[in-house]
């Protein structure tokens, strides 16, 4: 089992980028035609994620899954559908992990104000235990022996 | 109380253990489909067999159904498909296969040569029912029921394990 999900895993996309080589070969003419649409068709496509080469915006990766949502996008701005329009169209498809920016929701929460959680939580913490350590008496701290004896700090000092 | 304060860094760590050694578990291809529990989206497609005759959703309401993605140019789905042509011959569920960016001559050569388990093959030249079904890894199964929608994805190969664990009483509770 483990060694065919693993086969798989490498093949596939191996197969897809090797396909994408011969598709590329016919995508690149539509650009020249209309710089200012392939340029939002682009500004989209670096919003969402390609699926097989997860990593990469559907903009940067040349798998062959890429090529065609570019294509689909760039159909849809044709037909003079939004932004938001073709954002609703891929995630009704592919979820909104096709998504590089996750939508704000119940089940995102954690991951958009977590960090931000954690630093105050933690400037909290520090703040609070600086005060404590503030109000503590002297004697409750080890004596700095590594340091040299200060002269004129030595009379406010209990003889031993 | 004090004397066990050493041991709260060891605790911390151990948490952000569990949780990194947890999400190295996780296996990022299996992204959840938002398709489950939505109508399959509607198509209308040429048969692989023959040019002329065309398979719409609407032909498939009524019963349950499984679609299984493929290609020739696919690898993997040289692994499942013995299995594929297995459980057609079952006769349990009837199995349409999606042709998925593929020629029809190198599709037909490849049913010929490793048989063909399904009811009928949709001819999905440019892919774009794939993107409608949220395709993006073949092999890919969908099993779908008799309101048309889709109750169950499977990304990658169908494993036997899989077969009968999940698709199996899935299609047995369908059909009741």
């Amino acid at each position: 089992m483990i060694k065919l999900l693993s086969s798989w895993r490498l093949l596939l996309p191996l197969a897809l980028c090797l396909a994408a080589l011969g598709a590329h070969a016919g995508e690149a003419a539509p650009a020249v035609q209309d710089p200012a649409l392939e340029k939002r068709v682009m500004a989209i496509a670096a919003e969402l994620r390609c699926l097989v080469c997860q990593n990469q915006t559907i903009a940067d990766s040349n798998a062959e899954l890429a090529v065609d949502l570019r294509n689909q996008v760039r159909e849809m701005l044709r037909k003079g559908q939004s932004q938001e329009d073709i954002v609703a169209y891929m995630t009704a498809r592919y979820g909104d992990f096709v998504l590089y920016r996750p939508p704000l929701k119940q089940s995102t929460a954690l991951l958009w104000f977590g960090p931000a959680a954690l630093l105050i939580g933690a400037i909290v913490v520090l703040i609070v235990s600086l005060r404590r350590r503030a109000r503590l008496p002297d004697d409750q701290f080890e004596p700095d022996s590594e340091l040299p004896e200060d002269p004129a700090a030595a009379p406010a000092r209990p003889a031993p | 109380m004090k004397s066990l304060k050493f041991l709260i860094p060891l605790a911390l760590f151990a948490v952000l253990a569990l949780f990194l050694g947890a999400g190295l578990n996780l296996n990022p291809r299996e992204v959840p489909s938002p398709l489950i529990g939505k109508p399959a989206p509607e198509f209308k497609l040429p048969q692989l067999h023959d040019a002329s005759a065309t398979v719409s959703r609407q032909d498939l309401m009524g019963q349950v159904w499984i679609l299984n993605v493929w290609a020739s140019w696919c690898v993997a789905c040289r692994e499942e498909h013995p299995l594929m042509v297995e459980y057609a011959r079952r006769k349990t569920v009837p199995i349409y296969g999606l042709n998925y960016k593929d020629t029809r001559e190198a599709g037909l050569q490849w049913l010929a040569r490793l048989g063909n388990p399904y009811v009928a093959s949709l001819f999905d030249f440019d892919g774009k029912l794939g993107i409608d079904f949220g395709v993006y890894g073949v092999p890919e199964t969908f099993v779908i029921d008799r309101q048309g929608v889709i109750r169950y994805k499977h990304i990658g190969p169908v494993t036997p394990e899989v077969l009968r664990e999940k698709i199996e009483p899935l299609v047995k509770s369908l059909q009741s």
